[in-house]
C-alpha cells in the first residue's frame, strides 16, 4: 500500500517538471501573441498620429489689409449680391504687390501663389457678415498655400526648402516667420469644408456628413428589418428544410466580399430602380445589405441566450406567443441586439469597396444636405486623398484616418457600455 | 425488477368529482414514446402527488395537462385530457385561456427580471383581470398574502423579484400563478431547489391552497408526497402503475413496483 502510494507520488513528482514547463511555455506563447498585437497597434497608431497630427494645424499669415471701397467698388450699403461679386482676390493681390514690391511678372506670380485662393473667400465672408468693415483697415489671418504650409511645418531651415521656393520667396517666408506674422493655428477649415482640389481648403465636413447620412439610412433600414427577421426566424418560423436553407444563406451572406454588395447595388438599386448614384441613399441601401446578416445573426444569438425558464413562466401564465416575445424575450435580448447592430454599423462605417461601385468616389465639394445629395464618406475620402500627389494631402489622409478611428472607437465603446448597462442577470 | 407485464393501473385512478381526467394519454417525443396509455382523474380541491424514478414521465404527464408540451416541436400527445368534461387537445381549444385556467409552477424559481409588483401583476394585466390600478394593487396584495410573502416584501414591491431568496422567489412564482385565479395549479418539483425551511413553507402553502384550487404536484421526495397530498400516483417507465390514497400507497402499496420504489430499492 505505502509502496504503491509512494510510487504514485514519485511518478507525479517526476511528471511535474514537464507539466510546469508546458504551462509556462503556453503562457509565453500567449504573452508573445498579445505583445505582437499591441506592437502592431502601436506602430499603426504611431505612424498615423505622427503623420496626421499636423493636419490639425494650418499656417496663416497675420496681416492688416485696407478694405478699399474704391477698389472693390462696393460700400456698406450695397446689396449682398454685389458684395459677393466684388474682387477680393484682386484686392489681396493689390495689397501684396504694394507691400512687398515684387519686381517683374515672375516674382509677382510667386508672391501671389504663396497665399491660398481661400484668403479671398475669407475676406468675402468677413465682409458679407459685417458690411460695415468696408473702408476700414482690418486684421486678417490669411490662409496660406499648402506649399507654404508644408514648408512651415516640415522644411523650414532644411536643405529641401530651395526645391519648391525661389530665393526671393524664401526671403519673404523667413521675414514673415521672424516677425511672427506667419504662424500655425488650429485648422478649422479641415472640419468645416468639403473636399477641394486645394489641400489647404480641403476638409472632411462633406465626408462626415455623408457618412452620417449613409449610416442613418443603414440604421433605419437594417435595424428594424434585421431585428424582425431575427425574431421571426428564432421564434415563429417553423423548423423545416426551408428555414434551414434561409439560415445557411444568411451565414453565407455575412461572409460575402463587400464589393459584391456594391455590384449588386449598382445593378439593382441604380440600374433597375433608378436611385441616383453617389448618394447616401444608395450607399445606405448597399450597406444595409451588408449589415443585415451581422444584425440577424447577433440578434438570433441574443434571443437564444434568453433563458427558456422565462419563456415558460410567461407561457404558463397564459401569455400568447406574441406577448412572450414582446414582453419578455425582446427586452432581455435587446442589449445583445443593439451590440450586434453597433458592431455592424461600425463595420459599415469603415466600408469602402462597395461604395466605390456605386459612385461615392466622385469628387464632391458641397456638403450634402440630405440623403439624395451627391456625397462621399470618410473611408472613401481617405482613399481619394491617399491617391493625391500633394504632400499636404498625405497629412490630411492621416488626419481623416484619425477622425475615422475616433468614430470607430466611440461606437465600439458605446457598444460595450450599452451591453454593461443593459445587461440583466437572472 | 423486470419490465412490467401488467399494463393495468392498480388502485383507484378514477374519482367521483374529477376536475381533470386523462384518458389513454400517450406522449411521444418524435418516435420515442414517453407516456403509455395513462388514465387518471384529478379530483376537485385535492392535491395529487405524482411520484416515480427519474425519467418515468411524471413531469411530461404534468406538462401535458396544460399543453406546455406544445412548445416542443417534436412532442405529440394522443388520447384525451378533459378539463371539466372538455377535451383540452381539441383543435378548437386555445391554449391561452387553458393556461390561464391551469397554471403552472416550475422546478426552478423563474421570476421575471422585473419588480415584484410587475411579476404578480403581469398575468392579470395581460388577461385584463383588473379594471383599475387600485384593482391591480388589490390583486397583487391578495396574491402575495395567499402565498405568505406579503409581510416579507410589502415594503419593496418595486425592487426586482430576482433579488429575493430562492424560497421567496418560488413563493413569488406561486403568487404570480394564483394572481390569475386559475382552477388548477400544476407544480413541477417546486421544492427541489429549496432548503428544508423554505420547503416547509411551500408545503404549508400548498395545504392552504387546496381549499380553492386543484393541485397536481410532481415530487422526488416521498415525505413531501406523504405530507401534502391526498392521493398519490406512481409512475414507472412511462406507465401509471398505481394510484391510491396517499396513506395507502406509503403503508400498503398494492403493486410490487410501488413497494420497491417507496422502500428505496430503486429510484
Amino acid at each position: 500500500m505505502t509502496d504503491s502510494a509512494m510510487s504514485t507520488r514519485a511518478k507525479v513528482e517526476k511528471s511535474m517538471k514537464k507539466r510546469r514547463a508546458a504551462e509556462s511555455r503556453f503562457r509565453t506563447y500567449g504573452l508573445l501573441s498579445v505583445l505582437f498585437g499591441v506592437l502592431c497597434l502601436v506602430v499603426l497608431f504611431g505612424n498615423i498620429f505622427s503623420k496626421g497630427f499636423s493636419a490639425f494645424s494650418q499656417t496663416v499669415l497675420t496681416t492688416t489689409i485696407h478694405l478699399d471701397t474704391d477698389y472693390l467698388g462696393v460700400t456698406a450699403t450695397s446689396d449682398p449680391q454685389e458684395l459677393r461679386n466684388a474682387d477680393y482676390e484682386g484686392l489681396i493681390k493689390q495689397y501684396l504687390k504694394d507691400t512687398y514690391e515684387p519686381s517683374g511678372r515672375r516674382e509677382r506670380r510667386d508672391l501671389y501663389g504663396m497665399v491660398s485662393v481661400g484668403a479671398a473667400w475669407q475676406l468675402q465672408d468677413m465682409v458679407l457678415e459685417n458690411p460695415s468693415l468696408l473702408g476700414q483697415t482690418i486684421h486678417i489671418n490669411m490662409t496660406m498655400d499648402d506649399d507654404v504650409d508644408q514648408w512651415f511645418k516640415h522644411d523650414r531651415g532644411t536643405a529641401n526648402e530651395a526645391l519648391r521656393f525661389s530665393e526671393q520667396q524664401l526671403v519673404w517666408l523667413h521675414d514673415w516667420v521672424d516677425s511672427g506674422a506667419l504662424h500655425g493655428r488650429f485648422n478649422t477649415i479641415f472640419f468645416t469644408n468639403g473636399d477641394s482640389r486645394e489641400p489647404e481648403l480641403a476638409g472632411i465636413r462633406g465626408a462626415i456628413t455623408g457618412t452620417f447620412l449613409t449610416l442613418l439610412v443603414t440604421f433605419l433600414l437594417s435595424f428594424p428589418i434585421g431585428v424582425s427577421a431575427a425574431i421571426y426566424l428564432e421564434e415563429f418560423a417553423p423548423k423545416n428544410r426551408l428555414t434551414e436553407i434561409v439560415e445557411i444563406n444568411i451565414n453565407n451572406l455575412a461572409a460575402v466580399p463587400s464589393i459584391t454588395f456594391g455590384l449588386l447595388g449598382l445593378a439593382i438599386f441604380i440600374n433597375i430602380f433608378g436611385v441616383s448614384r453617389s448618394t447616401p441613399l444608395v450607399g445606405g441601401l448597399v450597406l444595409t445589405l451588408m449589415t443585415l446578416p451581422t444584425i440577424i445573426i447577433s440578434g438570433r444569438a441574443a434571443i437564444k441566450a434568453v433563458p427558456p425558464s422565462i419563456r415558460e413562466a410567461a407561457l404558463g401564465l397564459g401569455a400568447s406567443k406574441m406577448q412572450v416575445v414582446f414582453h419578455h424575450v425582446l427586452p432581455l435580448a435587446l442589449p445583445g441586439m443593439l451590440t450586434g447592430t453597433i458592431i455592424g454599423m461600425a463595420q459599415a462605417l469603415g466600408e469602402t469597396a462597395p461604395l466605390l461601385m456605386i459612385g461615392m468616389i466622385a469628387f464632391v465639394v458641397d456638403v450634402p444636405g440630405f440623403i439624395n445629395d451627391p456625397s462621399t464618406v470618410l473611408p472613401v475620402q481617405i482613399f481619394l486623398w491617399s491617391d493625391s500627389p500633394e504632400r499636404a494631402f498625405t497629412e490630411r489622409t492621416s488626419g481623416a484616418i484619425m477622425v475615422l478611428l475616433g468614430f470607430l472607437i466611440l461606437m465600439n465603446t458605446a457598444a460595450v457600455m450599452l451591453r454593461r448597462r443593459l445587461e440583466r442577470r437572472w | 425488477m423486470s419490465i412490467i407485464e401488467n399494463h393495468e393501473t392498480v388502485g383507484t385512478p378514477f374519482c367521483s368529482n374529477p376536475k381533470l381526467s386523462a384518458r389513454d394519454v400517450g406522449v411521444f417525443y418524435g418516435d420515442k414514446q414517453a407516456i403509455f396509455d395513462v388514465s387518471l382523474d384529478i379530483g376537485s380541491n385535492e392535491v395529487i402527488a405524482l411520484i416515480g424514478p427519474s425519467g418515468c414521465g411524471k413531469s411530461t404527464f404534468l406538462r401535458s395537462l396544460n399543453r406546455m408540451n406544445d412548445t416542443i416541436d417534436i412532442c405529440r400527445v394522443t388520447g384525451e385530457i378533459l378539463l371539466d368534461g372538455e377535451n383540452i387537445y381539441d383543435p378548437k381549444v386555445d391554449v391561452v385561456p387553458l393556461r390561464a385556467t391551469v397554471g403552472m409552477v416550475f422546478q426552478k424559481p423563474n421570476p421575471f427580471p422585473k419588480s415584484i409588483y410587475d411579476n404578480i401583476s403581469y398575468g392579470p394585466r395581460i388577461h385584463g383581470l383588473a379594471s383599475s390600478r387600485v384593482d391591480l394593487d388589490e390583486i397583487v396584495e391578495r396574491s402575495l398574502q395567499r402565498a405568505g410573502l406579503w409581510t416579507e416584501v410589502k415594503d419593496r414591491l418595486h425592487s426586482p423579484g430576482t433579488g429575493l431568496s430562492g424560497g421567496q422567489q418560488q413563493r413569488l412564482c406561486i403568487a404570480r400563478t394564483i394572481a390569475v385565479e386559475p382552477e388548477v395549479i400544476l407544480m413541477d418539483e417546486p421544492c427541489s431547489a429549496l432548503d428544508p425551511i423554505a420547503t416547509a413553507k411551500i408545503e404549508e402553502l400548498i395545504d392552504e391552497l387546496r381549499e380553492n384550487y386543484t393541485i397536481a404536484i410532481v415530487t422526488h421526495s416521498m415525505q413531501q408526497a406523504a405530507r401534502v397530498s391526498q392521493r398519490t400516483a406512481y409512475f414507472h417507465l412511462g406507465q401509471l402503475i398505481e394510484v391510491n390514497n396517499t396513506d395507502m400507497v406509503f403503508t400498503t402499496p398494492e403493486h410490487q413496483l410501488t413497494e420497491a420504489y417507496i422502500t428505496g430499492r430503486f429510484g
